[in-house]
């Protein structure tokens, strides 16, 4: 059961040490083998801000936001959120054991995968209440209340009681941001949330996230191949190639005038489609 | 020799006990074997430095001996070693231990089988591990795992009748008991097959169902 002073609230963005920084990676690397995924990456976010992170498949895009929600380990560097440290993590040290630390850092932290990852054997309510009440303490009555509106408000409010295989992908989908919301993260992150859907689909979960966007002070990492709705949505751009932001700014300078020469023909290539 | 209608009339009382033996050997058998089971599935998972890998061994062992090895060497052996039971519960134990070793199995490919995405969203959503096993995890593992223990009960079932071989009274036993003192076989036999085939074959439906209802329409 958390203590008041761990609970989190999207509305108070700020970093609680008063640092003026959401997340930071800080000199963090990670390699499969031979493949060197991150390389000393450095890349901070502030809180707020809805930062799109743009590159061609296998540059790394996945494994910075799989770092942030614990999924995966890094070799070394220091991972920050919220001003409490997630890894800090030493050059050839043995891999961090789960701490309580990271526990209670990653409870700050949202995320919405690819293929949607529902509780297949549970409602679309079910799943929304789960975290709050085995997680948060929170009673079922109140659970099944803010569920509800958190249903209602990405347009599921008729398929409560429906479990996610009678669900279609896009209604799927928005049923596991309602779930990631109803934690009340003060970070969220969107792995290409929009890629396993039929195009038909894409438009009601990107309406979602716009709406969170726009509304609510949660900081946001996206990546997506959606290039309008980056460009729409984001305060700033990151381009990465092979585990490096080759390139960064404001939505406009990066799709409008990019400097690198990656970027372009990566622009390039997703425009044509 | 002709069917005599009325002779198998008069064994048949005798026959229907052999039954409720054999039933009775394979609900005894299926309790030990869910716990033992369960108990070397999670063992197995643990990797506990050597204690995993003995367990190991003892799947593979069980696994790779025939069932009626296995009655035999308990029967014939563990007395030499002052362990004395009765037929029935040696039969009943070697019965559970075998298939300890095929419930364990079912219980670790049914755990595997589950999504990893499942794992990755209790991480998300910061479940601990409690709520993770109990309401996400296992629920969706023994959706997968009851109609394969179902088909394995059913082959349980079947194989009490090995335990003929140490005097065990169960059904097949029976009517060999019959058979060598009548010098009759046909109508023994010919019941036997017809009150296993009674139990199994209804079984067998009722686990198709089951399969088909525990299902997810994906
Ligand atoms: N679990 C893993 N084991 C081995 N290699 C991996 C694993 N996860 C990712 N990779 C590799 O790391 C690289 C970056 O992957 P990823 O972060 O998913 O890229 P992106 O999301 O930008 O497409 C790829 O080359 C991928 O093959
Ligand atoms: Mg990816």
């Amino acid at each position: 059961m958390p203590s008041p002073a761990e609970s989190t609230d999207a509305e108070s963005p700020g970093p609680a040490n008063g640092s003026d920084e959401m997340i930071t990676f800080d000199n963090v690397s990670k390699s499969w083998g031979d493949n060197k995924v991150l390389q000393g990456l450095n890349f901070h976010v502030k809180p707020a801000e809805k930062v799109s992170i743009i590159g061609p498949s296998g540059s790394g895009k996945t494994t910075i936001l799989r770092i942030l929600m614990t999924l995966e380990t890094p070799d070394e560097g220091v991972v920050t959120v919220d001003g409490d440290e997630l890894w800090n993590v030493a050059a050839g040290q043995r891999i961090p054991r789960e701490t309580k630390q990271m526990r209670l850092t990653r409870r700050k932290i949202g995320m919405v995968f690819q293929q949607f990852n529902l509780f297949p054997h549970l409602s679309a309510i079910q799943n929304v209440m789960e975290a709050p009440v085995q997680v948060l303490g929170m009673s079922k009555d109140e659970a099944h209340e803010r569920a509800k509106d958190l249903l209602d408000m990405v347009g599921l409010g008729e398929h409560l009681n429906h479990k996610p295989p009678k669900l279609s992908g896009g209604q799927q989908q928005r049923v596991a941001i309602a779930r990631a919301m109803a934690m009340r993260p003060k970070v969220m992150l969107f792995d290409e949330v929009t890629s396993a859907l039929d195009p038909e689909l894409v438009g009601d979960v990107l309406d979602v996230i716009r709406d969170l966007a726009t509304s609510t002070d949660m900081t946001m990492l996206l990546v997506t191949h959606e290039m309008r709705f980056a460009e729409e949505i984001s305060d700033r751009v990151v381009m990465f190639d092979s585990g490096i932001a080759v390139e960064q700014g404001p939505p406009k300078k990066i799709f409008k005038q990019p400097d690198n020469d990656r970027t372009k023909k990566f622009l390039r290539a997703v425009l044509e489609h | 020799m002709t069917w005599d209608t009325e002779y198998a009339l008069s064994i048949l009382p005798r026959l229907l006990r052999g039954l409720l033996v054999t039933i009775e050997a394979t609900f005894a058998g299926i309790a030990i074997a869910l716990v033992l089971g369960l108990i070397v599935a999670v063992i197995r998972y643990l990797r506990i430095p050597i204690v995993s890998h003995l367990f190991t061994f003892y799947v593979s062992f069980v696994r790779g001996t025939p069932l009626l090895v296995q009655a035999f060497a308990a029967f014939f052996i563990l007395p030499d070693y002052g362990i004395t039971m009765s037929a029935l519960l040696t039969g009943i134990l070697v019965v559970g231990v075998n298939y300890s070793a095929y419930t364990a199995e079912v219980y670790r490919a049914g755990i595997e089988d589950v999504d990893k995405g499942q794992w990755e969203a209790t991480t998300a959503l910061s479940l601990p591990g409690r709520p993770t096993w109990t309401r996400i995890i296992l629920p969706q593992a023994v959706r997968k795992i009851i109609p394969v223990l179902g088909n394995y009960w059913i082959q349980m079932f079947k194989d009490v009748a090995i335990l003929s071989a140490i005097t065990v009274s169960e059904l097949l036993y029976t009517a060999q008991t019959i058979g060598s003192s009548d010098y009759r076989y046909l109508e023994p036999l010919t019941l036997v097959g017809l009150l296993y085939l009674a139990v199994s074959y209804p079984a067998a439906i009722i686990v198709r169902r089951l399969e088909r209802r525990l299902a997810f329409s994906r």
